[in-house]
């Protein structure tokens, strides 16, 4: 058996690069969500316009390991584990780049909100919002370590969000009705925690995809 | 772990959908029980077990001196011509053991056509290759070997190119249409079977893919087993494949999954040219 380590050298490079692309985009992301967050709290409409002006990076990198995805396919006509890999790249990467709109999404609340006074005291919102950027973080390392548990527990995870998520669009109707001229900052909140929900499906589908790439099979996670 | 996660998964409800499979209800032509082969003492087939299945493109893959074209060859019982041959286990072919010693080897051959790495017609015109087995086997009348000889050339997807100078040697020809004259040859003898031992080659890339859709088409009313060094092309053509490696069959499943989620490391390393 002759060894072609050399021939593959390159292409186990290139693999590596795209990961590492990815994982960085994924890094982004979720920090862009964290900063929306904390923008919101402090109703720091800079730090909100930073948010929206940094999902032009994500997008970047999105249509890079796109160009890329597509060039390892033609050129290295990959199959197996390779194809796999590449495969999960191009997915996870349209997820990433879907939350980073939607961190944009909520700066942009934030903004529409500006600095009037908030209804009451953020609390829920941020602790439905840790959840989710727990989410993210564990579809990097479940990525990074290519490890499937992780991916499931993601998953089981969505559903405190959705729970929280009905509780927070129940709660803020009943503001609204008590309180009709904060429409405005109600509906802005009810957006934002539609948004934090959002996230919560994309790290799903960024689950999904890692027990695709890890188990090669097909899951439906919600 | 896979029980782990079998159990997670049903904690959580999890449906998962699995890709459509090849339906495994085909009659089968050959099935290949414990085979073992030595040329000397060389041990080159080692306790093989392959189903081959009707209306199926079967391929062999696996690097040089595996077994491959070996094992191939012993389907039609030509690799007893190598001297010093000794098998053990059998081969059935639709039931019956070809290593039977009453087995009619000649119309083992005739049911089961070949076509080789090099295209090798015979020094002959077109038409002349293409009706040589039909006369062998004592048909004389010339209308019925035209019909033969057209319909074999249009199976092999080859008649308009040479439907105006079949008396031309086939030596003329292009090696992509040799190659297809060859496939034409087996044909009008109306074989079960195609057995095609690396049939691309020494083909260029248009040649080449001529080749592989008619192994498409032939599918429809043919069992074929392609033995093929090119990877892609196993995976474009075939419904199955056997990974051959020192005389074993390592893995053999449906060609989707050997392609995109193989069971075996060393089909993996294979398969994404880790060695070879």
């Amino acid at each position: 058996m002759r060894s072609t380590e050399s021939v593959r050298k390159t292409f186990d490079q290139e693999l590596e690069a795209l990961k590492q692309t990815l994982l960085r985009m994924v890094d982004l992301a979720e920090r862009a969500l964290e900063d929306s967050m904390m923008a919101l709290k402090e109703q720091n409409l800079l730090l909100a316009k930073v948010v929206i002006d940094s999902d032009a990076e994500i997008n970047r990198l999105d249509e890079e390991i796109n160009g890329w995805v597509i060039q390892l396919i033609a050129q290295q006509q990959p199959v197996a584990t390779d194809l796999r890999k590449i495969i999960t790249a191009l997915k996870i990467s349209t997820d990433v780049e879907r939350v980073g709109d939607l961190a944009a999404n909520i700066a942009k609340c934030t903004l529409h909100i500006g600095d009037e006074p908030l209804i009451k005291p953020i609390v829920d919102i941020p602790k439905m919002a840790s959840i989710v950027q727990e989410m993210l973080r564990k579809s990097f390392d479940a990525y990074d370590l290519e490890d499937p548990r992780l991916a499931l527990e993601i998953a089981e995870t969505d559903d405190r969000v959705d729970r929280l998520y009905g509780e927070r669009i129940r709660e803020l109707m009943q503001i609204m009705t008590l309180t009709p001229r904060r429409v405005n900052q109600i509906t802005q909140l009810a957006f934002i925690c539609r948004n934090l929900e959002r996230v919560g499906d994309h790290a799903v589908n960024m689950a999904e995809s890692i027990l695709y790439l890890t188990k090669g099979e097909q899951y439906h996670l919600n | 772990m896979v029980q782990v996660m079998e159990r997670t998964r049903e904690r959580a409800g999890l449906k998962q959908t699995a890709a459509p499979a090849v339906p495994d209800v085909r009659p089968l032509v050959y099935d290949t029980k414990l085979l073992n082969l030595w040329y000397g003492n060389h041990h080159a087939l080692k306790n093989i077990d392959l189903p081959i299945r009707e209306n199926e493109v079967t391929a062999i893959i696996g690097p040089s001196g595996c077994g491959k074209s070996t094992y191939i060859k012993t389907l039609n019982r030509m690799v007893e011509l190598v001297d010093d041959v000794r098998t053990s286990g059998e081969i059935l072919y639709r039931s019956r053991n070809i290593f039977d010693r009453n087995y009619p080897v000649e119309e083992l051959r005739t049911r089961v056509g070949m076509v080789f790495q090099k295209p090798n017609p015979f020094p002959k015109s077109i038409y002349d290759n293409v009706a040589y087995g039909p006369r062998i086997h004592g048909i004389r009348n010339r209308q019925i070997l035209d019909e033969i000889v057209e319909k074999s050339l249009r199976g092999a997807a080859i008649w308009d190119e040479v439907k105006d100078r079949l008396n031309t040697n086939a030596y003329s020809l292009s090696g992509g249409q040799q190659q297809r004259i060859c496939i034409a040859r087996a044909l009008a003898i109306e074989p079960d079977v195609i057995l095609m031992d690396e049939p691309t080659s020494a083909l260029d890339p248009i040649s080449t893919l001529k080749v592989e859709e008619l192994v498409q088409e032939l599918r429809e009313d043919y069992s074929i087993v392609i033995v093929t060094h090119n990877m892609q092309q196993a995976a474009r053509i075939s419904d199955r494949t056997a990974f051959f490696l020192s005389g074993e069959v390592v893995e053999f499943d449906e060609t989707d999954k050997m392609f995109s989620n193989p069971e075996h490391k060393r089909t993996e390393d294979y398969i994404s040219g880790r060695f070879g």
